[in-house]
């Protein structure tokens, strides 16, 4: 299932946690061999994982990571501003409604439909908080993979060529979108939306925290009119 | 409701003090019907201070008991960044749900909905809206007002930011109305001809208007005025 969670709430399902830093080790050093700092627990963390940022998760049956992206507001400190500004003239690209996304990572046993998973639950998140953009730099080898799932960014800006070049792009939000890719992902019309209602809705109780005391009790006594 | 924005973020131009801010937040809330809306900001080293439409005895409450510290709307929009239903919060130990009693005795609503918002130099505010919609009217209003929230929170914060240190904050291109749409329509994905066709202009004048708005963002090309504009915030939704 698709999870949307902040860090206070990743914190308190450490296995998907742990798996998901796992993961972005496994792809990001191992296999893609970039320059990421991993730690004694096999962790993939920069300092914009300590930026209380946003994760959208695919979740699988074992509970376990699958599938994920990172999201920042760009009115705070973005990874995007303090090391890709050249894509953008130099200047820093700060919106209220467009919200970087970064850290695209799919397990290595993960299934095909995997990326329109994480990429439908990062068009539900724009769409569920009427936020305008995404913005996100990527390379080369991964706009044949947003062409296939539909979702093709606006270009900014780019730098060197061939393999080599990354590019920053700006993805739309919209309904049609994220229906696009509920389709390509074989996902009924409407599931996302569902999910993304039980992590940010107003009429459910938070759902899914396997901590202590997830206190359904005053969470309804708040909602119901006095 | 775009409508109801846009003369918002205009009448928004002409403030210059905290009084007048709060006559515009007042007439804000009755054009969003709703029971309540606040703009509180917290600066770096604690100081706070509000716009808002709650009773003034709530406020001296607030402020005497220092509620900012056990307040789960603070608590929780310091944690995270994206708009949050109070629902979401947490409001378990005995402490919060007093506070929360306190609250609704004073005519703050049982709904509420609060768009973070980060300023230079660790500065925080919150801006939150306060009903008492039942829970289904409220999922709806806070579905259909999500992206307004987050733009009057944003321009309010700004303001505010504004007014406290007397100077106007960041350059201004001073792009035209017409240049706006034309940079709008682009961003929306139109190519040129379907976009000139839709503000029935002609291709040409298109151009001209693309290239003196490319002039005033100092854009190398027309995506980066685009993104200029975006940044800038001339696009709005």
């Amino acid at each position: 299932m698709l999870r949307f969670l902040d860090s206070d709430a990743l914190d308190r399902e450490p296995d998907l946690r742990d798996s998901m830093f796992r993961d972005r080790a496994c792809q990001f050093r191992d296999r893609l061999g970039w320059e990421v700092s991993v730690d004694a627990t096999g962790h993939e963390r920069d300092a914009y994982d300590d930026c209380a940022p946003l994760y959208v998760i695919w979740q699988g049956r074992d509970g376990r990571h699958a599938g994920s992206m990172r999201f920042l507001p760009t009115l705070g400190r973005t990874m995007l501003n303090d090391h890709f500004a050249n894509l953008n003239g130099g200047r820093p690209l700060r919106h209220p409604r467009i919200w970087e996304c970064t850290r695209f990572c799919i397990a290595r046993d993960a299934g095909p439909e995997t990326a329109a998973l994480v990429m439908l639950g990062g068009a539900e998140l724009g769409r569920g908080f009427g936020l305008s953009h995404a913005a996100g730099v990527f390379d080369a080898r991964m706009v044949r993979i947003y062409h296939r799932l539909g979702w093709e960014p606006a270009v900014l800006g780019r730098a060197g060529c061939g393999a080599g070049a990354i590019s920053l792009g700006l993805w739309a939000f919209g309904a049609p979108v994220a229906d696009r890719l509920a389709t390509r992902a074989c996902l009924p019309p409407g599931q996302a939306r569902r999910w993304f209602e039980t992590a940010f809705g107003a009429d459910r109780a938070p759902a899914h925290s396997p901590a202590p005391a997830p206190a359904p009790a005053p969470a309804r006594a708040l909602g119901r009119a006095v | 409701m775009k409508r109801r924005l846009a003369a918002f973020i205009d009448r928004l131009q002409d403030i210059g003090t905290l009084d007048d801010l709060q006559k515009l937040i007042a007439g804000l809330r009755s054009s969003y019907g709703t029971e309540h809306l606040v703009y509180h900001s917290v600066s770096s080293l604690g100081e706070q201070y509000a716009v808002l439409t709650y009773d003034a005895r709530w406020v001296a409450q607030y402020v005497d008991n220092d509620y900012a510290r056990i307040d789960p709307v603070v608590q929780g929009s310091l944690r995270r960044f994206h708009p949050v239903d109070w629902k979401q919060l947490d409001w378990t130990a005995r402490r919060e749900r007093d506070f929360l009693g306190e609250a609704l005795e004073f005519g703050v609503g049982n709904q509420g909905y609060s768009v973070p918002i980060r300023g230079p130099n660790g500065q925080f505010a919150m801006f939150s809206v306060n009903d008492r919609a039942s829970d289904r009217d409220w999922a709806l209003f806070t579905e259909k007002y999500c992206a307004d929230l987050i733009l009057v929170g944003h321009y309010l914060n700004q303001k505010a930011l504004e007014i406290e240190r007397g100077s106007d904050v960041g350059p201004r291109h001073d792009l035209s109305p017409r240049e706006i749409d034309v940079l709008s329509l682009l961003a929306l994905g139109l190519n040129r001809a379907h976009a000139a066709e839709s503000l029935a202009i002609s291709e040409h004048t298109f151009r001209a208007y693309i290239e003196t708005a490319r002039q005033k963002l100092g854009a190398g090309n027309t995506l980066q005025a685009v993104a200029r504009a975006v940044a800038a915030g001339y696009i709005r939704p």
